[in-house]
């Protein structure tokens, strides 16, 4: 199995989700993006849309408005305005 | 000296004063808890954001830099932003925030800078009014507000913003009361802009550079304003938990000397009641005895 990513999704009322995962996809501002472990550090303003999270078989949908991701060494973090689990 | 009655309808509003104070109380303890909460929910965004933004600005510098983050380069004319509560009956809460306030303000005139105002909160108004009021330029009044959220920070932010945008001022503080803990709330001036970007950035990049989608200076550009808006919700929300503690403690204070006052007065209503029976007593034994 190959490494997990972290991710957290942080909206301002709340942290919406923490932990390791195997893959998220973010509505970038110019393109759709798929994260995974070991990605390159990446900063990117996100547009409206959702964000999917992938983790095995498992997926879980988010909405998000007015976001930003940043990918580094760490994982990857999405600071979201709004953020609701669909 | 007071009659008997007298005294027991004293004791008896003292008793009603006592119960109200306890129920204020226990409802200041109840919504101290939940605003804790929101308080401590509202870290890890604020945090994060200042981590991100950390990274940013080490890798702008120079011409390129947004003004938010660079300064207008001046820091002659100050606007000072005084968020305290909507509410009293929370001891010293409000007074201590506009006490800090205060002598920001005090020591700017007296350095020769120009001092706006904007306050935040009904209880911040009044004291500031009567000293400053020609330089007061906005108030907000939160307290028809039942939550807070980004919405009701972002008008004051976006207040600030097109001050600083238009001009008309250089540097921006926000002061508010940091939550400590329940018994320890202390009154902070924070500098909203330029931008105080806390610490070096800490993230390890093994030796790889950072790709920005768009360009680092645009990123910067919306990140900025939507970071005042979360300082300013993150000291709205360590206002509200430290207004309930303040409160809470206020009022635990108030029962407690209601309790004092009540113990007081009973004891002088039985001596009061002791020494009118003895008399009595006395006045039937003597006619008595004269018999």
């Amino acid at each position: 199995m190959a490494d997990k990513l972290h991710f957290s999704l942080v909206a301002p009322e709340r942290e919406v989700f923490s932990g390791d995962v195997d893959r998220v996809d973010a509505p970038g501002a110019e393109g759709d993006i798929g994260v995974l472990a070991g990605h390159a550090p990446f900063m990117t303003a996100l547009r409206e849309g959702v964000v999917v999270v992938h983790d095995g078989s498992a997926s879980r949908t988010f909405e998000i408005h007015g976001g930003f991701a940043d990918v580094n060494a760490q994982g990857l973090t999405i600071l979201a305005e709004h953020a609701v689990e669909r | 000296m007071a009659s008997l009655k007298d005294m027991r309808v004293r004791i008896s509003s003292v008793k009603a004063t006592q119960k109200i104070t306890k129920a204020m109380q226990m409802v200041a303890a109840a919504k101290l808890r939940r605003s804790q909460d929101a308080a401590q929910n509202a870290r890890p965004y604020a945090s994060r954001m200042a981590a991100v933004i950390a990274n940013l600005a080490a890798g702008v510098s120079g011409d390129g830099a947004p003004r938010l983050l660079a300064g207008t380069g001046s820091d002659k004319r100050h606007l000072i932003v005084v968020a305290a509560a909507d509410r009293g009956l929370a001891g010293g809460f409000s007074s201590s925030i506009v006490r800090a306030a205060r002598d920001r303000i005090a020591a700017l005139l007296a350095e020769g800078k120009d001092v706006k105002i904007i306050t935040v909160g009904k209880k911040a108004l009044p004291p500031l009014r009567r000293l400053y009021g020609d330089r007061i330029i906005q108030s907000f009044d939160l307290s028809a507000e039942r939550t807070l959220t980004l919405s009701v920070a972002k008008p004051i932010a976006d207040h600030i913003i097109s001050l600083y945008e238009a001009g008309d001022v250089d540097v921006v503080t926000l002061f508010f009361s940091r939550f400590k803990s329940v018994v320890s709330q202390t009154p902070v001036g924070q500098q909203l802009i330029p931008a105080q970007v806390q610490g070096a950035p800490v993230t390890d990049l093994q030796g790889a550079t950072y790709e920005y989608e768009p360009s680092e200076e645009a990123i910067l550009e919306t990140l900025l304003p939507r970071n005042i808006t979360v300082q300013v919700l993150s000291a709205l929300l360590e206002n509200m938990a430290g207004f309930y503690a303040s409160q809470m403690t206020a009022m635990d204070n108030a029962t407690r000397n209601a309790g004092d006052m009540i113990k007081g007065l009973t004891v002088q209503y039985n001596r009061t009641r002791q020494a009118q029976i003895t008399k009595e007593l006395i006045e039937i034994i003597s006619g008595a005895e004269a018999l």
